[in-house]
């Protein structure tokens, strides 16, 4: 299968290694990953914040430049969300097609299929690539930490939704979900570089949530939130936080955590030893 | 206080029109502001929001705190039973506010704002490190957070190197009009 693949900046600097071990595991499953020629940034929220017209465009050139008939795989859940918002107001308005069209010298592609590596999981089918893949967590504990990426403005509420995936798919591979009160609680985003303590109280409060019901790690699929947890908890003892695809890597035997696990600022080394896990 | 002379029906004609949300379908149920992670750093509540702008209350608006706090994460849009795009009227405010030249509650929110776009201008992508050195410059806070960006140095979070797109002359449209 292949797909053609949107890391995001979030992907591409600070979450290295979410980069590298959804790579490596798309290639297990046999899923190859094209990275989308000359990407650029989707905005993020502060061209939102302050400039519609770039928050329009951004989007439409990433749009642009995505071969027609293969899906564009997207890593990152709020890059996700914006190009996803700047298709669908493209499929409303033939205007703005046509606007498109000359802009980018393209032709606009209104089935192109944007999706996240959750959706990865209704094409595929894990068992055929984790033979005996019970167990293989070692019945790590973890809170599933969705932060805001399940939650949809209302244009998009009729799409399908992925609550509960992780939790399924990690149990499958024998590590334990928890359930507690913190999984879809915003990291802050952008607060964390402009308010740091703000982010800060936010943050605390997510990872001492997922210590209370005895957690050993939070994992999430949104590299900002990585990023976000691990930077701004400033509790006297953490847990670390994994990335979703390291532990499906670790789960397959495709890991190489030389590369991935000393970047982390929380050193999840010593619990996936304890783990056994490495 | 509401002052029903100077209250102005253009507001909410206004967020209407940019953020393709008819805020007189609010019931005031305040799902909104209950659910907000944010909500304590705000002046008013998401739900106050919608009500100053049905009510024409301009300035209290766009000079609040709130619509800088606000960061988008739509959690308030999934709660809100007459499926009002809450982040979509923040956007919406935050663009008059500029248009309009009021004073802005959060002015550092702004740089930091100010300063991504100029990166993805500049290089087609943020890099990172160079957003925060000139946010820390122009907010003459250089040294908070500096041994955690050292850190992050080291553990490679942030690139020295900006990764640019190649054809930085095809963004033209997006950055000219
Ligand atoms: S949740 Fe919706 S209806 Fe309720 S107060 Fe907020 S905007 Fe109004
Ligand atoms: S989108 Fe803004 S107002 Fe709504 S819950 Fe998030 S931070 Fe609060």
């Amino acid at each position: 299968m292949e797909f053609s693949y949107f890391p995001g900046c979030s992907l591409k600097a600070p979450g290295h290694e979410n980069n590298l071990s959804l790579i490596a595991f798309s290639k297990a499953v046999h899923v190859d990953l094209i990275e989308l020629p000359d990407w650029n940034c989707c905005g993020s929220s502060s061209a939102h914040a302050i400039d519609p017209t770039v928050a329009a465009l951004l989007p439409q050139r990433n749009l642009s430049l995505a071969p027609k008939g293969r899906p564009l795989l997207v890593a990152c859940p709020s890059c996700l969300l914006r190009l996803r918002q700047a298709h669908l107001a493209l499929v409303r308005d033939k205007e703005e097609q046509a606007a498109y069209e000359k802009r980018w010298q393209t032709p606009f592609d209104p089935n192109l299929e944007i999706i996240h590596l959750f959706e990865l999981f209704s094409r595929i089918d894990l068992s055929r690539y984790l033979k005996n893949g019970e167990n293989r967590l070692n019945g790590i504990r973890f809170a599933p930490y969705y932060g805001c990426m399940l939650a949809r403005p209302p244009d998009l509420r009729f799409e399908a939704n992925y609550h509960g995936l992780m939790e399924k798919v990690l149990a499958r591979l024998g590590a334990v979900p928890l359930s507690w009160g913190y999984g879809a609680r915003c990291c802050g985003t952008f607060l964390s570089a402009a308010k740091p303590d703000l982010a800060t109280s936010v943050v605390n409060g997510i990872v001492a949530g997922a210590m209370d019901v005895e957690a050993e790690c939070l994992v999430t699929a949104c590299a900002m939130c990585h990023l976000n947890l691990e930077l701004r908890c400033t509790l006297q003892k953490k847990i670390p936080i994994l990335h979703f695809s390291e532990l499906l890597s670790l789960a397959q035997g495709t890991m190489d955590p030389k590369r991935w696990f000393p970047k982390h600022l929380v050193d999840p080394r010593p619990l996936l030893k304890q783990r056994g896990l490495l | 206080m509401i002052d029903l002379d100077s209250c102005d029906p253009k507001l909410s004609h206004d967020v209407h029109r940019s953020s393709r949300t008819d805020l007189a379908a609010c019931l005031q149920c305040k799902s909104c502001g209950n659910g907000c992670p944010f909500v304590g750093a705000m002046d008013f509540t998401p739900n106050q929001i919608i009500r100053l702008v049905q009510l024409g209350m301009a300035p209290q608006a766009l000079e609040s705190a709130t619509i800088w706090i606000c960061v988008g994460c739509n959690t308030c849009a999934v709660n809100c039973p007459m499926a009002i795009d809450i982040p979509a009227v923040m956007d919406a405010l935050r663009h008059l506010a500029l248009e309009s030249g009021v004073t802005i509650a959060e002015p550092d929110i702004l740089r930091f704002h100010r300063e991504v776009l100029h990166s993805v201008k500049r290089y087609g992508r943020t890099h990172k490190l160079e957003i925060m050195m000139r946010y820390k410059l122009r907010t003459l806070d250089l040294f908070s957070d500096l041994g955690m960006g050292l850190n992050m140095l080291k553990k490679r979070k942030l690139d020295l190197t900006p990764s640019k797109i190649n054809d930085i002359h095809h963004l033209d449209p997006v950055f000219k009009g």
